[in-house]
């Protein structure tokens, strides 16, 4: 039989990267001292299991460089050996260098073998230091898996004189299937010794009374023979005895066929290539999310067959029950999007645990002293938020670590603990994920920020900016603060691309800063891509969307409310708050009914902290949506994210909301000049 | 044909073993670990286990001798897949009552064989 073992590399691949995931941090918290056996036994294991897995599948350099860090695990779980700063050190480095001779296995790139070899001669170099048990151990797995390789050499059969112990059942060995076995070897003879077998009466039928002779004929490698007794040794009483030599021709052929059975593994084995993996991404569900698909599913058909029953012979008296079973079959509909969308669903840990590594490494290079605290790890939000999410992230945990958090000594003369704090914690909120990157360093240096923005005329000479001002500041194009281009930040990325990247997810970020005692960036992201909770407003009898997430109020405007004041168009007060009001209907150019402010509604939406009126005819209802790109189908339209497809098959446009609030916030052009109706007065 | 339960916690392996045993035309049901193994086999009597040794919750070692205790698997092979082939770990699985073990690495025709040799 032949089997691809190609098949089963990705998912080898997958499993491998969440062992080496586990490696790590559980490497990681063995050098905070948190040793116990649980915890070594748990990484381990995932040693173990690549190895494992890597030489079945055949990549015999990963499964190589991986029996040196199991063996210097085992050694740590036997308790042969301490948990050094060196050891997790190397180990770490390991862990790096193993993803990277996956990865590339996987890409089927050509490997790096100097920094593999490199690693494993200090990992052989750790293992002879201490104890010779190790490399005693190790030469005997190797000899054991020259194995079956060497064959000896050519005889003309055996003698084999079999007599099993009494308990021999109890192992779940069988003396039958061993001379089966044997048969099969050569040319085959046995006599039964029936010697030992008690009276019937006494017979103890879980025990064994036979014993057996048998003459094996052929050219057979002892090697084979003493297999067949392997898992019996000590459970029986066993000699194997060279035939005197005589013809044996006759079995010839047989043997051939055995050896063609032994060479056939090798050829099997070499012929697979892992570039014929597919690149299919794929996720990984929960068995509990299917099984509730499953169910969900299940009940959908129920409802189904329902209706068809009441349409089957429909009459006026039937008119409730298929109200029920539509209300039914809504529910269904409702309850099967969410278990669908619960499966793209992942917790954030899988983009939080790369964290504690590079904290780490970064302080240890900083020389600074920091302590990560996480929490909320098991957020669930979409998986290409997520992917997309992981390289912003890296950037703002690097400031924190590399801007935020001071030098010990700073630090205590500051009167604070030499140990700086990031605390990165993820929750839900509304229809958002929240994510802080917090830090008790320094805060933002105000001073110098201001310097820098004046330089790079970002800000008047004659500006004071405000705090909010100067956070603002820090995401403007072309910013960076570090005096010099460090290593671990200011990479020429910054913080403007951060908020670039977050903004393409339709999130925000913003960031608190107190002098002296840290600052706290906070990102606002949807938990999904794909479907969001809208308002459909009418505008000029057409349908748009607003994502409800960004409405504040909906309310009446009364005459007097809003102003027209120069250059910014108009205006609007409510609550002391004074905001801009945005004509939807003439932004996107439809021609209405409605234009008198006090006729229509206004919508009070948010968007990156800022807020704004938009005029709209009427409210009609909130509805799920799909989102459709308008990008990929259409082009790109200012003021517009999307498109989706409403229940009677039109199209309704969803709403930019921050995009519409930067072009109220740009001063008014021609093609912006507002007809003064009869509620707005004037302002000089 | 008999029905095979295979106990692992590395899916790739998990994955491996039971297309191969399917393709031979065994039954195979899979366990992700010790507890789950021995879940699994008091539900059903497979007429042979075959377990890894190294698992999180219960180990192999572990669970063939739970198995071995129950009236079900007195007499049935439990086979190790083990990647260390020292005469202590094979006593170790023997004490245990395991019928034998298979060394990993292995490919499909040894675990064909393997099986061969306590099936039937």
């Amino acid at each position: 039989m032949t089997i691809d073992m190609s098949k089963f590399l990705d998912t080898f691949f997958e499993e491998s990267s969440e062992g080496l995931d586990a490696m790590e941090s559980g490497l990681l918290n063995m050098q905070d001292g948190a040793a116990d056996d649980e915890l070594i036994n748990t990484v381990f294991r995932a040693a173990h299991s690549i190895k494992g897995g890597s030489a079945t599948f055949g990549l015999s350099e990963v499964a190589e460089f991986t029996h040196h860090m199991e063996t210097l695990l085992d050694e740590v779980r036997a308790g042969k050996r301490a948990v050094a700063s060196d050891l997790v050190d190397v180990l770490l480095e390991s862990v790096d260098c193993l993803r990277a001779m996956l990865a590339a296995s996987k890409s089927g790139d050509t490997q790096n073998p100097e920094r593999a070899k490199a690693l494993g001669e200090r990992m052989a170099k750790m293992l002879k230091s201490q104890d010779l048990g190790a490399a005693s151990k190790k030469s005997k797995t190797a000899s054991s898996d020259a194995r079956l390789a060497t064959p000896d050499s050519r005889n003309t059969g055996w003698r084999i004189a079999f007599r099993p112990h009494a308990h021999l059942y109890r192992t779940g060995n069988d003396p039958v299937r061993m001379l089966r076995e044997l048969a099969d070897l050569g040319d085959f003879k046995v006599e039964c010794d029936t010697s030992r077998l008690p009276r019937f009466a006494d017979v103890q039928p879980e025990e064994c009374a036979l014993a057996w002779t048998i003459e094996l004929r052929g050219d057979i490698p002892e090697k084979r023979v003493r297999e067949v007794f392997d898992w019996v040794e000590g459970d029986c009483d066993l000699s194997i005895e060279r035939l005197a030599a005589d013809a044996a021709a006759n079995v010839q052929s047989k043997i051939s066929v055995h050896e063609a059975k032994a060479k056939a593994p090798e050829v099997k084995s070499s012929t697979q290539d892992p570039r014929s993996a597919s690149e299919a991404t794929s996720i990984r569900v929960g068995i509990d999310k299917v099984d509730a698909l499953i169910n969900m599913v299940g009940e959908l058909v129920i409802t189904q067959s329902m209706l068809g029953q009441v349409g089957k012979d429909f009459d006026m008296s039937r008119v409730e029950k298929l109200m029920h079973g539509l209300s039914q079959l809504e529910r269904n509909t409702r309850e099967l999007q969410e278990s669908v969308m619960r499966i793209r669903m992942m917790p954030i840990s899988f983009t939080f645990q790369r964290f504690p590594r590079m904290v780490r490494d970064l302080s240890q290079k900083l020389n600074k002293k920091i302590e990560l605290r996480m929490s909320g790890e098991q957020t669930e939000l979409d998986k290409t938020v997520m992917e997309k999410i992981g390289d912003p992230l890296v950037h703002l945990v690097r400031n924190s670590v590399d801007h935020g958090i001071e030098m010990p000594e700073v630090r205590r003369a500051a009167g604070k603990a030499e140990t700086g704090l990031v605390t990165l914690n993820a929750f839900h909120q509304g229809g958002n994920i929240v994510i802080e990157i917090k830090d008790d360093g320094a805060g933002l240096p105000r001073d110098k920020i201001i310097a820098k923005a004046r330089k790079q005329g970002l800000l008047g000479a004659d500006e004071e900016p405000d705090d909010d001002k100067v956070c603002e500041l820090i995401f403007m194009a072309g910013f960076s603060t570090a005096e010099q281009v460090s290593d671990v930040s200011g990479r020429g990325v910054g913080m403007d691309v951060v908020r670039k990247n977050i903004k393409a997810l339709g999130g925000s970020v913003d960031v608190k800063s107190q002098t002296g005692k840290g600052s706290t960036f906070t990102i606002h992201l949807p938990l999904t891509l794909a479907i969001m909770d809208g308002q459909s407003v009418l505008v000029g009898g057409e349908n748009y969307i607003i994502p409800l997430v960004s409405i504040v109020e909906s309310i009446q405007l009364k005459p007097g409310m809003v102003n027209l004041v120069a250059g910014q168009g108009e205006v609007m007060r409510l609550r002391n708050e004074v905001m801009p009001v945005l004509r939807l209907y003439q932004i996107f150019n439809v021609a209405s009914q409605v234009t008198d402010l006090h006729r229509g509604l206004l919508v009070v939406v948010e968007g990156e902290g800022k807020r704004v009126g938009l005029f709209v005819d009427e409210l009609l209802g909130q509805q799920q949506v799909v989102i459709k790109s308008l990008e990929t189908n259409f082009r790109k339209v200012a003021g517009v994210s999307g498109a989706t497809i409403l229940g009677d098959g039109t199209v309704a446009l969803i709403l930019d909301i921050p995009g519409l609030i930067q072009l109220a916030q740009q001063p008014v052009g021609v093609d912006r000049v507002v007809p003064v109706d009869n509620l707005t007065t004037i302002a000089a | 044909m008999p029905c095979i339960l295979i106990v692992d916690d590395s899916a790739s392996m998990r994955q491996m073993v039971t297309f191969t045993l399917k393709g031979a035309g065994y039954e195979v049901e899979e366990a992700v670990d010790g507890a789950d193994g021995l879940k699994k086999a008091k539900i059903k009597a497979f007429s042979i286990v075959v377990s890894d040794v190294n698992m999180p919750n219960m180990d192999g070692i572990t669970l063939i001798k739970e198995l071995r205790a129950l009236p079900n698997y007195k007499f049935t092979p439990l086979l190790l897949l083990t990647t260390e082939s020292t005469a202590e770990k094979k006593q170790e699985g023997k004490t245990a009552g395991a019928t034998g073990w298979m060394v990993k690495p292995f490919n499909p025709e040894q675990l064909l064989a393997t099986i061969k040799k306590v099936s039937g």
